[in-house]
């Protein structure tokens, strides 16, 4: 079975995020890291190719650095890596990453397409649905739960009154929840042997993409101006120094809230 | 989801850029998407339903499914004259492809050109789908909305809410997606015209099928009405971890609540899951321990009386919305805190 595991590089967590104000674009200046919730789905798809054998190629749509990203994804034990990278691809938004993405998994055409639960610096959790439209396949988003045999996948997923479980015929798209699984680190000789797996960087022209349907030429959503948020009121934030829970005693008894 | 954009970021800084080769600017005409289950018109829905009419031009209702003639004259009680139904068996459960398709199908039959929906599991897949079939922009996260000049525009907090944007669309067709809770529903009474639209299913579109539905009704006191909450998230470290919450929880007289993080992975029941997909609670205190504040558990706790998060990671996006924060280890402070409350109460 192929599995392809769609992956995002994100600003690293403790990075602060902020926006470039010539672009109005993310500033992705500072470190990168893989997207957080996009390792479990590597880890999904590596649990899958240990029961049924295959291939694991992660794949992603992002600046050339996230290569370096996608390495820790090799380091876990994933075959190879995938990356479409194009200077005509900053500022994508939906309708062009979706496109974008959707061209290199077709050149794949994997069995299985995986993705995470949300990237961290968009919170938009909306990709798979626009790139299995995209793809023509079958979709299950949001799976805490995966079975897979060799025809089907089957995903228990939560919702507003409890769960559903829904299954859909192979070739499919599933995102999976953070909840699926608890990733392996990767180990010395895994990261020593990443180095030496197919990593690969393709350009739009390489996937057959239309440059203006990518980054700002392709996007359909705009921003037309920035504010800061409504500041809130007198916030208290202190590092506990073995003393955190008395004061938080004292805020609270001043508040009448105990 | 892109790369540079997430927040549907461009270059046109400051002010609204005309579309290459000046496409005609799209009519005012409004879908408000009307989610459905049990035959009920989700909240959410209505309540974008009733932003949608306050903001004004042709605004219409659309729902789809099986047998919900009745559900879409329903919503003529608040205040929508007219109602697209799309009725198919092939709409009975809950699935987002093949509305899709019937979406489509609405947006060419009523030239609409602004598509709204309540952030849901289902509507989320269903505006993302429509959005990659139309290549009609979708903005998320959307608090707020108005038309200005005939063009759409929102509002959206991005980048863990630390900036305001107001966003906007090149697009002919515009798709939002407004975050739960944003607008409540306002019933006005009358009665609503409703318009069959057929749609012709894609094949892919009809493939995923539902196998089971479960309904999970809560048991135990409500979280909805207690003063007091303690929820614990991720940071507990293990199902045991919850213990820690409920000995906070006892000492203070409150309830215990979870993240979905937590809840999905079968720490502790759903019924206690606070957010987007959970539950929306007010308490006076509302104390979190060990949840990172993600925007979806936000929604469901951010107008608590007064908040308090302990979280050993310092850039945890809590600290961003707490009264109270404690930068620290809850299984050292947690306990404490729990002993001092009841020296406190004696
Ligand atoms: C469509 C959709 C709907 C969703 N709906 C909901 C919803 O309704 N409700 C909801 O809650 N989430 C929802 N989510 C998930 C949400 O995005 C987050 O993934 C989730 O809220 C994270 O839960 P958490 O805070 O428990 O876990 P994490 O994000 O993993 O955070 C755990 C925190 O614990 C801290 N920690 C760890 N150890 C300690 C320690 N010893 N002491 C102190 N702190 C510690 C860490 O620093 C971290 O900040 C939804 C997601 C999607 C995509
Ligand atoms: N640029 C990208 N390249 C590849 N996969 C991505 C990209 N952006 C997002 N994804 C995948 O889509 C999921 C949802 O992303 P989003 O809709 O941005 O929250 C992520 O968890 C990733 O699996």
């Amino acid at each position: 079975m192929k599995i392809a595991v769609c992956m995002k590089q994100v600003p690293d967590a403790t990075s602060v995020r902020k926006l470039d104000p010539a672009t109005n674009l993310l500033d992705r200046s500072g470190e990168g890291a893989l997207n957080a919730t996009d390792v479990n789905a590597v880890e999904e798809a590596l649990r899958i190719k240990e029961a049924h054998g295959g291939e694991v190629v992660v794949v992603s749509f992002g600046p050339t650095k996230a290569l370096e990203s996608l390495r820790k994804a090799l380091a876990m034990g994933a075959d190879r890596a995938m990356l479409v990278s194009d200077e005509a691809a900053a500022g994508s938004d939906l309708v062009a990453t979706s496109y974008a993405l959707a061209k290199g998994l077709e050149r794949e055409d994997a069995d299985l397409i995986l993705f995470g639960q949300q990237s961290s610096d968009s919170d938009g959790a909306v990709l798979w649905a626009a790139v299995a439209d995209r793809l023509h396949r079958p979709m299950i988003s949001q799976v805490a739960d995966l079975r897979v045999d060799a025809s089907s996948v089957t995903g228990k997923r939560q919702t507003e009154f409890g769960y559903d479980v829904i299954s859909a015929p192979l070739p499919a798209v599933v995102a999976v929840s953070d909840a699926i699984n608890e990733p392996r680190y990767p180990s010395l000789k895994g990261i020593m042997g990443a180095k030496s797996k197919p990593a690969e960087t393709l350009s739009l022209a390489d996937i057959g993409a239309d440059p203006a349907r990518v980054g700002t030429a392709g996007s359909q959503t705009s921003v037309l101006a920035l504010a800061p948020p409504p500041a809130k009121g007198n916030q208290i934030k202190i590092e506990d120094d073995g003393t955190a829970a008395d004061q938080l005693v004292a805020w609270l008894s001043e508040r009448r809230l105990l | 989801m892109a790369f540079g954009k997430e927040v549907a970021l461009s270059e046109h800084d400051g002010n609204p850029v005309p579309p290459p080769g000046g496409r005609l600017k799209p009519a005012t005409s409004t879908l408000a998407f009307l989610e459905h289950h049990d035959g009920v018109i989700q909240k959410g829905s209505l309540g974008v339903l009733a932003r949608a009419l306050a903001v004004g031009g042709d605004v219409s209702g659309v729902v789809v499914g099986y047998n919900v003639a009745d559900v879409a004259a329903s919503a003529g009680a608040y205040g929508v004259s007219t109602v697209y139904v799309v009725d198919a068996p092939e709409f009975e459960a809950p699935l987002p492809q093949p509305r899709v398709d019937a979406l489509e199908a609405v947006v060419a039959a009523s030239g609409a050109s602004n598509i709204l929906f309540a952030a849901s599991v289902l509507s989320a897949d269903i505006a993302a789908g429509l959005s990659a079939r139309l290549d009609a922009g979708l903005n998320w996260d959307v608090t707020d909305f108005a038309i200005e000049g005939g063009e759409l525009t929102a509002r959206r907090p991005a980048l863990g809410d630390t900036v305001l944007v107001t966003v906007g669309w090149t697009s002919a067709v515009r798709i939002a997606l407004v975050r739960s809770g944003a607008f409540e529903a306002v019933e006005t009474g009358g009665t609503a015209s409703v318009h069959p639209v057929p749609v012709t299913l894609k094949e892919f579109s009809t493939a995923a099928q539902m196998v089971e539905q479960a309904r999970e009704q809560a048991s135990g006191p409500s979280i909805e009405d207690a003063d007091v909450i303690v929820a614990g998230g991720r940071g507990l470290g293990a199902p045991e971890g919850f213990k820690l919450a409920e000995e906070l929880a006892a000492a203070l007289g409150g309830a215990v609540a979870a993240t979905r993080a937590v809840v999905d992975a079968g720490w502790y029941p759903y019924s206690t899951q606070v957010g987007q997909t959970g539950k929306s609670v007010t308490p006076k205190l509302y104390i979190a321990l060990g949840i990172s504040g993600a925007i979806q558990h936000k929604v469901g706790m951010q107008n608590s009386g007064a908040i308090v998060a302990i979280n050993k990671d310092p850039n945890a996006p809590i600290f961003d919305f707490a009264d109270f924060g404690v930068v620290g280890d809850l299984n050292q402070v947690a306990p404490k805190l729990a002993e001092l409350v009841r020296a406190h109460k004696g």
